[in-house]
Protein backbone atom coordinates (compact mmCIF):
# COMPACT_ATOMS: atom_id res chain seq x y z
CA UNK A 1 0.00 0.00 0.00
CA UNK A 2 1.54 3.31 -1.01
CA UNK A 3 1.81 6.18 1.43
CA UNK A 4 -0.88 8.07 -0.46
CA UNK A 5 -3.34 5.16 -0.34
CA UNK A 6 -2.56 4.76 3.37
CA UNK A 7 -3.29 8.42 4.01
CA UNK A 8 -6.60 8.20 2.15
CA UNK A 9 -7.58 5.04 4.02
CA UNK A 10 -6.79 6.78 7.32
CA UNK A 11 -8.88 9.79 6.35
CA UNK A 12 -11.79 7.57 5.32
CA UNK A 13 -11.60 5.66 8.61
CA UNK A 14 -11.66 8.86 10.68
CA UNK A 15 -14.54 10.23 8.59
CA UNK A 16 -16.59 7.04 8.92
CA UNK A 17 -15.98 6.75 12.66
CA UNK A 18 -16.62 10.45 13.22
CA UNK A 19 -19.90 10.44 11.30
CA UNK A 20 -21.12 7.26 12.99
CA UNK A 21 -20.28 8.77 16.38
CA UNK A 22 -21.99 12.03 15.47
CA UNK A 23 -25.19 10.34 14.37
CA UNK A 24 -25.45 7.41 16.77
CA UNK A 25 -24.12 8.62 20.13
CA UNK A 26 -27.23 10.65 21.07
CA UNK A 27 -29.40 7.56 20.57
CA UNK A 28 -27.26 5.27 22.66
CA UNK A 29 -26.29 7.24 25.72
CA UNK A 30 -28.07 9.09 28.52
CA UNK A 31 -28.23 12.86 28.48
CA UNK A 32 -25.63 13.32 31.24
CA UNK A 33 -23.16 11.15 29.32
CA UNK A 34 -23.90 13.18 26.22
CA UNK A 35 -23.04 16.29 28.18
CA UNK A 36 -19.66 14.74 29.09
CA UNK A 37 -19.07 13.70 25.48
CA UNK A 38 -19.82 17.25 24.33
CA UNK A 39 -17.12 18.73 26.53
CA UNK A 40 -14.67 16.09 25.27
CA UNK A 41 -15.39 17.26 21.73
CA UNK A 42 -14.86 20.90 22.71
CA UNK A 43 -11.59 20.14 24.48
CA UNK A 44 -10.50 18.12 21.46
CA UNK A 45 -10.90 21.21 19.29
CA UNK A 46 -8.77 23.10 21.80
CA UNK A 47 -6.20 20.29 21.71
CA UNK A 48 -6.11 20.48 17.92
CA UNK A 49 -5.25 24.17 18.09
CA UNK A 50 -2.07 23.44 20.05
CA UNK A 51 -1.50 20.31 17.97
CA UNK A 52 -1.19 22.62 14.97
CA UNK A 53 0.81 25.39 16.63
CA UNK A 54 3.24 23.17 18.53
CA UNK A 55 3.13 19.84 16.70
CA UNK A 56 3.42 21.24 13.18
CA UNK A 57 4.48 24.84 13.66
CA UNK A 58 7.11 24.00 16.27
CA UNK A 59 5.91 26.92 18.41
CA UNK A 60 5.65 25.88 22.06
CA UNK A 61 2.83 28.11 23.21
CA UNK A 62 2.22 27.95 26.96
CA UNK A 63 -0.71 30.29 26.60
CA UNK A 64 -3.18 28.53 24.34
CA UNK A 65 -5.65 29.00 27.21
CA UNK A 66 -5.48 32.76 26.59
CA UNK A 67 -7.14 32.38 23.20
CA UNK A 68 -9.57 29.79 24.56
CA UNK A 69 -10.60 32.14 27.36
CA UNK A 70 -10.79 35.14 25.04
CA UNK A 71 -13.12 33.18 22.78
CA UNK A 72 -15.34 32.26 25.71
CA UNK A 73 -15.46 35.79 27.13
CA UNK A 74 -15.94 37.36 23.71
CA UNK A 75 -18.93 35.13 23.04
CA UNK A 76 -20.38 35.77 26.51
CA UNK A 77 -20.03 39.56 26.35
CA UNK A 78 -21.21 39.87 22.75
CA UNK A 79 -24.13 37.49 23.30
CA UNK A 80 -25.39 39.30 26.40
CA UNK A 81 -25.28 42.54 24.41
CA UNK A 82 -26.60 41.36 21.07
CA UNK A 83 -28.94 38.48 21.90
CA UNK A 84 -28.51 36.79 18.52
CA UNK A 85 -25.59 34.41 18.23
CA UNK A 86 -24.31 34.76 14.65
CA UNK A 87 -22.09 37.77 15.25
CA UNK A 88 -20.94 36.68 18.75
CA UNK A 89 -19.94 33.29 17.30
CA UNK A 90 -17.86 34.92 14.57
CA UNK A 91 -16.36 37.45 16.98
CA UNK A 92 -15.35 34.65 19.33
CA UNK A 93 -13.18 33.27 16.51
CA UNK A 94 -11.98 36.55 15.00
CA UNK A 95 -10.96 38.34 18.20
CA UNK A 96 -8.63 35.61 19.55
CA UNK A 97 -7.20 35.20 16.03
CA UNK A 98 -6.52 38.93 15.86
CA UNK A 99 -5.01 38.93 19.34
CA UNK A 100 -2.80 35.96 18.41
CA UNK A 101 -1.71 37.77 15.26
CA UNK A 102 -0.78 40.87 17.23
CA UNK A 103 1.09 38.93 19.89
CA UNK A 104 2.70 36.75 17.23
CA UNK A 105 3.81 39.80 15.28
CA UNK A 106 5.85 41.10 18.20
CA UNK A 107 7.23 37.66 19.09
CA UNK A 108 8.16 36.40 15.63
CA UNK A 109 9.19 39.67 14.01
CA UNK A 110 11.08 40.54 17.18
CA UNK A 111 12.96 37.24 16.70
CA UNK A 112 12.26 36.13 20.26
CA UNK A 113 13.87 32.78 21.04
CA UNK A 114 11.77 29.70 21.81
CA UNK A 115 12.27 29.81 25.57
CA UNK A 116 11.14 33.42 25.85
CA UNK A 117 8.22 32.65 23.57
CA UNK A 118 7.01 30.14 26.13
CA UNK A 119 7.51 32.62 28.95
CA UNK A 120 5.73 35.44 27.13
CA UNK A 121 2.70 33.36 26.15
CA UNK A 122 2.37 32.06 29.70
CA UNK A 123 2.71 35.57 31.12
CA UNK A 124 0.05 36.94 28.78
CA UNK A 125 -2.34 34.24 29.97
CA UNK A 126 -1.70 35.08 33.61
CA UNK A 127 -2.10 38.80 32.94
CA UNK A 128 -5.49 38.07 31.40
CA UNK A 129 -6.36 35.91 34.40
CA UNK A 130 -5.48 38.62 36.89
CA UNK A 131 -7.13 41.35 34.87
CA UNK A 132 -10.43 39.58 34.42
CA UNK A 133 -10.28 38.24 37.97
CA UNK A 134 -10.24 41.76 39.39
CA UNK A 135 -13.28 43.08 37.54
CA UNK A 136 -15.88 42.00 40.10
CA UNK A 137 -17.42 45.39 40.71
CA UNK A 138 -20.50 46.63 38.83
CA UNK A 139 -18.38 49.40 37.30
CA UNK A 140 -16.66 46.80 35.09
CA UNK A 141 -18.98 46.13 32.20
CA UNK A 142 -18.90 46.06 28.43
CA UNK A 143 -22.22 47.32 27.19
CA UNK A 144 -24.84 45.56 29.26
CA UNK A 145 -22.53 42.61 30.08
CA UNK A 146 -20.99 42.74 33.55
CA UNK A 147 -17.59 41.02 33.59
CA UNK A 148 -18.19 39.72 37.11
CA UNK A 149 -14.53 39.32 38.08
CA UNK A 150 -13.82 36.08 39.94
CA UNK A 151 -17.55 35.30 39.92
CA UNK A 152 -17.52 34.95 36.16
CA UNK A 153 -20.40 35.53 33.79
CA UNK A 154 -23.41 33.27 34.49
CA UNK A 155 -26.43 32.38 32.34
CA UNK A 156 -24.83 33.01 28.97
CA UNK A 157 -27.55 32.63 26.33
CA UNK A 158 -26.95 29.62 24.07
CA UNK A 159 -26.20 29.63 20.35
CA UNK A 160 -29.18 29.83 18.04
CA UNK A 161 -29.83 28.97 14.43
CA UNK A 162 -28.43 31.96 12.47
CA UNK A 163 -31.04 34.69 12.15
CA UNK A 164 -33.54 33.03 14.47
CA UNK A 165 -32.83 34.09 18.09
CA UNK A 166 -35.80 32.05 19.34
CA UNK A 167 -34.40 28.78 17.92
CA UNK A 168 -31.75 28.14 20.58
CA UNK A 169 -29.69 24.97 20.65
CA UNK A 170 -30.55 22.40 23.32
CA UNK A 171 -28.06 19.99 24.89
CA UNK A 172 -28.40 17.49 22.07
CA UNK A 173 -27.97 20.26 19.54
CA UNK A 174 -24.77 21.33 21.29
CA UNK A 175 -23.45 17.78 20.97
CA UNK A 176 -24.16 17.70 17.25
CA UNK A 177 -22.64 21.12 16.71
CA UNK A 178 -19.48 20.44 18.77
CA UNK A 179 -18.88 17.07 17.14
CA UNK A 180 -19.48 18.45 13.65
CA UNK A 181 -17.13 21.36 14.32
CA UNK A 182 -14.47 18.99 15.67
CA UNK A 183 -14.69 16.94 12.47
CA UNK A 184 -14.64 20.10 10.36
CA UNK A 185 -11.58 21.39 12.25
CA UNK A 186 -9.79 18.05 11.89
CA UNK A 187 -10.40 17.74 8.16
CA UNK A 188 -9.78 21.44 7.62
CA UNK A 189 -6.38 21.11 9.28
CA UNK A 190 -5.59 17.99 7.28
CA UNK A 191 -6.29 19.93 4.09
CA UNK A 192 -4.25 22.88 5.35
CA UNK A 193 -1.27 20.66 6.19
CA UNK A 194 -1.41 18.97 2.79
CA UNK A 195 -1.37 22.35 1.06
CA UNK A 196 1.73 24.22 -0.04
CA UNK A 197 1.35 26.51 2.97
CA UNK A 198 1.14 23.60 5.42
CA UNK A 199 4.16 21.84 3.99
CA UNK A 200 6.24 24.99 4.19
CA UNK A 201 5.13 25.39 7.82
CA UNK A 202 6.52 21.93 8.55
CA UNK A 203 9.69 22.85 6.65
CA UNK A 204 10.10 25.92 8.86
CA UNK A 205 9.69 23.69 11.94
CA UNK A 206 12.34 21.30 10.64
CA UNK A 207 14.89 23.95 9.71
CA UNK A 208 14.01 27.60 9.91
CA UNK A 209 17.30 28.81 8.46
CA UNK A 210 17.05 26.52 5.45
CA UNK A 211 13.48 27.63 4.74
CA UNK A 212 14.72 31.21 4.86
CA UNK A 213 17.62 30.50 2.51
CA UNK A 214 15.14 29.00 0.04
CA UNK A 215 13.21 32.27 0.00
CA UNK A 216 10.44 31.70 2.54
CA UNK A 217 9.93 34.21 5.33
CA UNK A 218 9.68 32.00 8.45
CA UNK A 219 8.20 34.85 10.50
CA UNK A 220 5.21 35.11 8.21
CA UNK A 221 4.54 31.36 8.24
CA UNK A 222 4.82 31.17 12.02
CA UNK A 223 2.59 34.21 12.45
CA UNK A 224 -0.10 32.70 10.22
CA UNK A 225 0.09 29.35 12.02
CA UNK A 226 -0.15 31.05 15.39
CA UNK A 227 -3.16 33.11 14.31
CA UNK A 228 -4.96 30.05 12.92
CA UNK A 229 -4.26 28.27 16.21
CA UNK A 230 -5.72 31.28 18.05
CA UNK A 231 -8.86 31.15 15.90
CA UNK A 232 -9.39 27.44 16.60
CA UNK A 233 -8.83 27.92 20.34
CA UNK A 234 -11.32 30.79 20.24
CA UNK A 235 -13.88 28.56 18.56
CA UNK A 236 -13.40 25.99 21.32
CA UNK A 237 -13.82 28.75 23.91
CA UNK A 238 -17.07 29.87 22.34
CA UNK A 239 -18.44 26.32 22.48
CA UNK A 240 -17.22 25.94 26.06
CA UNK A 241 -19.05 29.09 27.15
CA UNK A 242 -22.15 27.60 25.57
CA UNK A 243 -21.72 24.20 27.10
CA UNK A 244 -21.83 25.39 30.71
CA UNK A 245 -23.64 28.68 29.99
CA UNK A 246 -20.94 30.05 32.28
CA UNK A 247 -17.40 31.37 32.07
CA UNK A 248 -15.01 32.40 34.84
CA UNK A 249 -11.38 33.57 34.95
CA UNK A 250 -10.09 30.08 35.84
CA UNK A 251 -10.32 29.49 32.10
CA UNK A 252 -7.14 31.60 31.86
CA UNK A 253 -5.52 29.77 34.75
CA UNK A 254 -2.21 27.97 34.91
CA UNK A 255 -3.98 24.61 35.23
CA UNK A 256 -5.88 25.10 32.00
CA UNK A 257 -2.73 26.10 30.08
CA UNK A 258 -0.77 23.15 31.41
CA UNK A 259 -3.58 20.74 30.63
CA UNK A 260 -3.58 21.57 26.92
CA UNK A 261 0.15 20.90 26.72
CA UNK A 262 -0.29 17.60 28.55
CA UNK A 263 -2.95 16.46 26.06
CA UNK A 264 -0.57 17.09 23.18
CA UNK A 265 2.37 15.43 24.94
CA UNK A 266 0.31 12.34 25.76
CA UNK A 267 -1.36 12.12 22.33
CA UNK A 268 1.73 12.93 20.33
CA UNK A 269 3.16 15.90 18.50
CA UNK A 270 3.18 15.97 14.73
CA UNK A 271 -0.18 14.21 14.48
CA UNK A 272 -3.71 15.57 14.66
CA UNK A 273 -5.47 12.46 15.91
CA UNK A 274 -3.00 12.30 18.83
CA UNK A 275 -4.05 15.53 20.56
CA UNK A 276 -7.71 14.54 20.15
CA UNK A 277 -7.18 11.15 21.76
CA UNK A 278 -4.88 12.68 24.38
CA UNK A 279 -7.47 15.24 25.42
CA UNK A 280 -10.30 12.69 25.56
CA UNK A 281 -8.22 10.22 27.57
CA UNK A 282 -6.98 12.81 30.04
CA UNK A 283 -10.38 14.47 30.43
CA UNK A 284 -12.00 11.10 31.04
CA UNK A 285 -9.34 10.19 33.56
CA UNK A 286 -9.68 13.52 35.36
CA UNK A 287 -13.45 13.09 35.63
CA UNK A 288 -13.13 9.49 36.79
CA UNK A 289 -10.46 10.25 39.38
CA UNK A 290 -12.39 13.28 40.54
CA UNK A 291 -15.39 11.05 41.22
CA UNK A 292 -13.38 8.84 43.57
CA UNK A 293 -13.97 9.69 47.22
CA UNK A 294 -11.19 9.41 49.76
CA UNK A 295 -11.92 6.67 52.26
CA UNK A 296 -9.98 8.49 54.92
CA UNK A 297 -8.29 5.26 55.89
CA UNK A 298 -5.08 5.98 54.04
CA UNK A 299 -3.35 3.45 51.81
CA UNK A 300 -3.55 2.89 48.08
CA UNK A 301 -7.23 3.75 47.69
CA UNK A 302 -6.58 7.23 49.00
CA UNK A 303 -3.57 7.65 46.74
CA UNK A 304 -5.73 6.76 43.74
CA UNK A 305 -8.29 9.36 44.65
CA UNK A 306 -5.65 12.09 44.63
CA UNK A 307 -6.29 13.18 41.04
CA UNK A 308 -3.44 15.70 40.63
CA UNK A 309 -0.96 13.16 41.94
CA UNK A 310 -2.10 10.43 39.55
CA UNK A 311 -2.20 12.82 36.59
CA UNK A 312 1.25 14.12 37.47
CA UNK A 313 2.62 10.58 37.62
CA UNK A 314 1.09 9.79 34.23
CA UNK A 315 2.65 12.91 32.72
CA UNK A 316 6.10 12.08 34.08
CA UNK A 317 5.69 8.51 32.86
CA UNK A 318 4.89 9.73 29.36
CA UNK A 319 7.72 12.24 29.19
CA UNK A 320 10.22 9.59 30.33
CA UNK A 321 8.91 6.45 28.61
CA UNK A 322 6.84 7.58 25.60
CA UNK A 323 8.36 10.98 24.83
CA UNK A 324 6.87 11.13 21.34
CA UNK A 325 3.36 10.46 22.61
CA UNK A 326 0.87 7.65 22.06
CA UNK A 327 -0.06 7.92 18.41
CA UNK A 328 3.43 8.23 16.83
CA UNK A 329 4.75 5.43 19.05
CA UNK A 330 1.84 3.12 18.27
CA UNK A 331 2.01 3.94 14.55
CA UNK A 332 5.73 3.07 14.54
CA UNK A 333 5.10 -0.19 16.39
CA UNK A 334 2.31 -1.18 14.00
CA UNK A 335 4.46 -0.32 11.01
CA UNK A 336 7.32 -2.46 12.34
CA UNK A 337 4.97 -5.40 12.92
CA UNK A 338 3.56 -5.11 9.41
CA UNK A 339 6.99 -5.04 7.84
CA UNK A 340 8.07 -8.09 9.80
CA UNK A 341 5.06 -9.97 8.44
CA UNK A 342 5.57 -9.02 4.81
CA UNK A 343 9.21 -8.29 3.96
CA UNK A 344 8.65 -5.39 1.58
CA UNK A 345 11.26 -4.77 -1.13
CA UNK A 346 13.55 -2.43 0.81
CA UNK A 347 10.73 0.08 1.15
CA UNK A 348 11.59 2.48 3.92
CA UNK A 349 8.74 3.79 6.06
CA UNK A 350 6.99 6.84 4.74
CA UNK A 351 8.28 9.57 7.03
CA UNK A 352 5.81 11.24 9.34
CA UNK A 353 2.57 10.61 7.55
CA UNK A 354 0.33 13.10 9.24
CA UNK A 355 -2.61 11.47 10.91
CA UNK B 1 33.47 45.50 -19.18
CA UNK B 2 30.07 44.15 -18.24
CA UNK B 3 28.67 44.97 -14.82
CA UNK B 4 29.60 42.31 -12.25
CA UNK B 5 27.01 39.82 -11.01
CA UNK B 6 28.13 40.24 -7.44
CA UNK B 7 30.20 43.01 -5.96
CA UNK B 8 31.20 43.87 -2.42
CA UNK B 9 32.58 47.28 -1.50
CA UNK B 10 34.71 47.63 1.64
CA UNK B 11 32.60 44.90 3.19
CA UNK B 12 33.26 44.24 6.85
CA UNK B 13 31.72 42.85 9.99
CA UNK B 14 32.81 43.11 13.57
CA UNK B 15 31.81 40.80 16.42
CA UNK B 16 32.65 42.62 19.61
CA UNK B 17 36.38 43.29 19.32
CA UNK B 18 36.95 40.86 16.47
CA UNK B 19 36.94 42.09 12.89
CA UNK B 20 35.84 38.83 11.23
CA UNK B 21 35.73 40.31 7.73
CA UNK B 22 37.52 43.53 6.86
CA UNK B 23 37.43 45.80 3.85
CA UNK B 24 36.67 43.14 1.26
CA UNK B 25 36.34 44.39 -2.31
CA UNK B 26 35.23 41.41 -4.30
CA UNK B 27 33.80 41.13 -7.77
CA UNK B 28 32.35 38.20 -9.65
CA UNK B 29 31.39 38.27 -13.33
CA UNK B 30 28.24 36.68 -14.77
CA UNK B 31 28.79 32.96 -15.26
CA UNK B 32 32.12 32.93 -13.41
CA UNK B 33 33.33 30.12 -11.16
CA UNK B 34 35.53 31.33 -8.31
CA UNK B 35 37.14 29.41 -5.51
CA UNK B 36 37.79 30.88 -2.08
CA UNK B 37 40.54 29.40 0.00
CA UNK B 38 42.15 30.37 3.24
CA UNK B 39 42.96 28.94 6.64
CA UNK B 40 40.23 28.20 9.19
CA UNK B 41 38.88 31.40 10.68
CA UNK B 42 39.90 33.45 7.64
CA UNK B 43 36.31 34.69 7.30
CA UNK B 44 35.15 32.69 4.28
CA UNK B 45 31.94 31.37 5.82
CA UNK B 46 31.24 34.75 7.43
CA UNK B 47 31.69 36.33 4.01
CA UNK B 48 29.05 33.92 2.66
CA UNK B 49 26.71 34.83 5.50
CA UNK B 50 27.09 38.51 4.67
CA UNK B 51 26.27 37.91 1.02
CA UNK B 52 23.18 35.83 1.82
CA UNK B 53 21.78 38.20 4.45
CA UNK B 54 22.27 35.84 7.38
CA UNK B 55 24.47 38.56 8.87
CA UNK B 56 24.20 42.30 8.38
CA UNK B 57 27.50 44.03 7.55
CA UNK B 58 28.97 46.56 9.97
CA UNK B 59 30.68 48.34 7.10
CA UNK B 60 30.42 48.43 3.33
CA UNK B 61 27.94 47.06 0.86
CA UNK B 62 26.91 43.96 -1.05
CA UNK B 63 25.61 44.56 -4.56
CA UNK B 64 23.84 41.89 -6.60
CA UNK B 65 23.42 42.93 -10.23
CA UNK B 66 24.06 46.49 -9.17
CA UNK B 67 21.36 46.44 -6.51
CA UNK B 68 22.37 47.11 -2.91
CA UNK B 69 21.23 44.11 -0.85
CA UNK B 70 23.27 44.88 2.30
CA UNK B 71 20.17 45.41 4.43
CA UNK B 72 17.88 42.85 2.76
CA UNK B 73 16.53 39.85 4.71
CA UNK B 74 17.86 36.39 3.92
CA UNK B 75 14.63 35.24 2.26
CA UNK B 76 14.54 38.33 0.05
CA UNK B 77 18.10 37.71 -1.15
CA UNK B 78 17.20 34.08 -1.85
CA UNK B 79 14.31 35.28 -4.00
CA UNK B 80 16.62 37.59 -5.94
CA UNK B 81 18.57 34.52 -7.04
CA UNK B 82 21.37 33.68 -4.61
CA UNK B 83 21.42 30.12 -3.30
CA UNK B 84 23.77 28.71 -0.68
CA UNK B 85 24.89 25.27 0.39
CA UNK B 86 26.14 25.77 3.91
CA UNK B 87 29.17 24.21 5.53
CA UNK B 88 27.21 21.81 7.73
CA UNK B 89 24.44 20.50 5.44
CA UNK B 90 21.34 22.52 6.22
CA UNK B 91 18.43 20.31 5.22
CA UNK B 92 15.02 19.31 6.55
CA UNK B 93 16.16 16.26 8.52
CA UNK B 94 12.75 14.91 9.52
CA UNK B 95 11.39 14.98 5.98
CA UNK B 96 11.98 12.69 3.02
CA UNK B 97 14.46 13.51 0.27
CA UNK B 98 11.56 14.11 -2.09
CA UNK B 99 9.83 16.49 0.33
CA UNK B 100 13.10 18.40 0.80
CA UNK B 101 13.45 18.99 -2.92
CA UNK B 102 9.73 19.68 -3.29
CA UNK B 103 9.83 22.47 -0.70
CA UNK B 104 12.44 24.19 -2.84
CA UNK B 105 10.79 23.49 -6.19
CA UNK B 106 7.33 24.69 -5.15
CA UNK B 107 8.60 28.23 -4.65
CA UNK B 108 9.27 28.48 -8.38
CA UNK B 109 6.54 26.26 -9.76
CA UNK B 110 3.15 27.37 -8.60
CA UNK B 111 1.50 24.37 -10.24
CA UNK B 112 1.85 21.08 -8.41
CA UNK B 113 2.30 19.00 -11.54
CA UNK B 114 5.17 21.15 -12.75
CA UNK B 115 6.75 21.01 -9.29
CA UNK B 116 6.47 17.20 -9.15
CA UNK B 117 8.12 16.90 -12.55
CA UNK B 118 10.91 19.27 -11.49
CA UNK B 119 11.45 17.21 -8.32
CA UNK B 120 11.80 13.95 -10.29
CA UNK B 121 14.24 15.60 -12.66
CA UNK B 122 16.34 16.97 -9.81
CA UNK B 123 16.36 13.64 -7.95
CA UNK B 124 17.82 12.02 -11.06
CA UNK B 125 20.31 14.84 -11.56
CA UNK B 126 21.82 14.57 -8.08
CA UNK B 127 21.56 10.77 -8.17
CA UNK B 128 19.11 10.38 -5.28
CA UNK B 129 16.09 8.87 -7.05
CA UNK B 130 16.55 5.54 -5.26
CA UNK B 131 16.58 7.25 -1.86
CA UNK B 132 13.67 9.62 -2.58
CA UNK B 133 11.40 8.35 0.20
CA UNK B 134 14.05 8.06 2.91
CA UNK B 135 14.17 10.65 5.69
CA UNK B 136 17.18 12.85 5.06
CA UNK B 137 18.28 12.49 8.67
CA UNK B 138 19.07 8.82 8.02
CA UNK B 139 21.41 9.45 5.10
CA UNK B 140 25.21 9.51 5.07
CA UNK B 141 27.00 12.85 5.14
CA UNK B 142 27.91 12.82 1.45
CA UNK B 143 24.34 12.02 0.45
CA UNK B 144 23.05 14.85 2.65
CA UNK B 145 25.43 17.17 0.82
CA UNK B 146 23.77 16.19 -2.44
CA UNK B 147 20.30 16.63 -0.99
CA UNK B 148 21.27 20.15 -0.09
CA UNK B 149 22.75 20.73 -3.52
CA UNK B 150 19.48 19.47 -5.04
CA UNK B 151 17.49 21.83 -2.82
CA UNK B 152 19.63 24.80 -3.80
CA UNK B 153 19.52 24.00 -7.52
CA UNK B 154 15.73 23.57 -7.40
CA UNK B 155 15.23 27.25 -6.61
CA UNK B 156 17.11 28.03 -9.85
CA UNK B 157 19.47 30.68 -8.45
CA UNK B 158 21.73 32.76 -10.69
CA UNK B 159 24.55 32.65 -8.17
CA UNK B 160 25.33 29.61 -6.07
CA UNK B 161 27.59 29.66 -3.03
CA UNK B 162 29.03 26.30 -2.04
CA UNK B 163 30.68 26.05 1.37
CA UNK B 164 32.95 22.98 1.37
CA UNK B 165 30.85 20.88 -1.02
CA UNK B 166 33.34 17.99 -1.04
CA UNK B 167 33.86 17.72 2.72
CA UNK B 168 33.32 14.24 4.12
CA UNK B 169 33.03 12.64 0.69
CA UNK B 170 34.79 9.59 -0.65
CA UNK B 171 37.12 10.00 -3.63
CA UNK B 172 34.42 8.77 -6.02
CA UNK B 173 31.93 11.20 -4.56
CA UNK B 174 34.42 14.07 -4.87
CA UNK B 175 34.88 13.29 -8.57
CA UNK B 176 31.13 13.28 -9.12
CA UNK B 177 30.71 16.51 -7.20
CA UNK B 178 33.41 18.19 -9.30
CA UNK B 179 31.64 17.04 -12.42
CA UNK B 180 28.34 18.37 -11.10
CA UNK B 181 29.93 21.73 -10.27
CA UNK B 182 31.29 22.07 -13.78
CA UNK B 183 27.90 21.16 -15.18
CA UNK B 184 26.17 23.77 -12.98
CA UNK B 185 28.71 26.34 -14.11
CA UNK B 186 27.52 26.02 -17.70
CA UNK B 187 24.72 28.44 -16.99
CA UNK B 188 25.25 29.71 -13.44
CA UNK B 189 27.89 31.57 -11.50
CA UNK B 190 29.44 29.89 -8.47
CA UNK B 191 31.65 30.72 -5.53
CA UNK B 192 33.14 27.64 -3.91
CA UNK B 193 34.88 27.49 -0.56
CA UNK B 194 37.02 24.37 -0.34
CA UNK B 195 40.13 23.08 1.39
CA UNK B 196 40.71 20.16 -0.93
CA UNK B 197 43.27 21.52 -3.43
CA UNK B 198 42.77 18.56 -5.76
CA UNK B 199 39.10 19.40 -5.96
CA UNK B 200 39.92 23.05 -6.66
CA UNK B 201 42.30 22.04 -9.45
CA UNK B 202 39.45 20.04 -11.02
CA UNK B 203 37.03 22.97 -11.14
CA UNK B 204 38.65 26.38 -10.80
CA UNK B 205 40.43 28.86 -12.93
CA UNK B 206 40.52 31.85 -10.58
CA UNK B 207 41.10 31.67 -6.86
CA UNK B 208 40.69 34.28 -4.12
CA UNK B 209 42.71 33.76 -0.96
CA UNK B 210 41.33 34.99 2.35
CA UNK B 211 43.47 35.55 5.39
CA UNK B 212 42.48 37.10 8.71
CA UNK B 213 39.22 38.43 7.33
CA UNK B 214 40.73 40.18 4.32
CA UNK B 215 41.52 39.29 0.72
CA UNK B 216 45.19 38.37 0.56
CA UNK B 217 45.53 37.76 -3.16
CA UNK B 218 43.44 36.89 -6.19
CA UNK B 219 44.93 35.04 -9.15
CA UNK B 220 44.80 31.96 -11.35
CA UNK B 221 45.08 28.62 -9.65
CA UNK B 222 48.53 28.02 -11.15
CA UNK B 223 49.91 31.30 -9.84
CA UNK B 224 48.28 30.82 -6.45
CA UNK B 225 49.97 27.47 -6.04
CA UNK B 226 53.33 29.11 -6.85
CA UNK B 227 52.75 32.11 -4.57
CA UNK B 228 55.21 31.82 -1.67
CA UNK B 229 53.07 33.87 0.73
CA UNK B 230 50.00 31.68 0.12
CA UNK B 231 52.14 28.56 0.58
CA UNK B 232 53.39 29.96 3.80
CA UNK B 233 50.10 30.88 5.44
CA UNK B 234 47.88 28.20 4.13
CA UNK B 235 49.07 25.46 1.86
CA UNK B 236 52.10 24.59 3.92
CA UNK B 237 52.77 20.90 4.02
CA UNK B 238 49.93 20.08 1.66
CA UNK B 239 51.48 21.90 -1.31
CA UNK B 240 54.98 20.82 -0.52
CA UNK B 241 53.93 17.17 -0.66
Amino acid sequence: MSARAGTLAGLAAVAAFGLAFLLLAPHWVELDTLLDLTVYMIMSILALSLGLVWGYGGILCFGQAAFFGLGAYTYAVAMVNIGESTLPFLLAIALPAGFAALLGYFMFYGRISDVYLGVITLTVTLILFNTVNSTAGPEYHIGSARLGGFNGIPSIPPLNIPGRPEAALDLEGMFYLSTALLLATYFGLRALLASRFGRVVVGVRENERRAELLGYDPRLYKLATFAIGGAIAGLAGCLFANWGAFVSPTIFGLAQSAQIIIWVIVGGRGTLIGPILGSIAMEWLTTTLGANQTTGTGGLADLWSNAPLVLGAILIGFVLLVPRGLVPTLADGAGRLLRRRLPAPAAAPAPEVAE
Amino acid sequence: MAAPLLETRSLGIRFGGVQAVRDVNFSLAEGELRCLIGPNGAGKSTFFKLITGQLQPSQGQVLFRGRDVSAAAAHEIARLGIGIKTQVPSVFDGLSVRENIWLAAIRLHRRRRAAAAAVDEMLARVGLAALADRPVGQLAHGQRQWVELGIVLSTDPQLILLDEPAAGMTHEEVLRTAELVREINRDKALIVVEHDMQFIRMIASRVTVFNQGAVLVEDTIANILRNPVVRDIYLGKQAAA
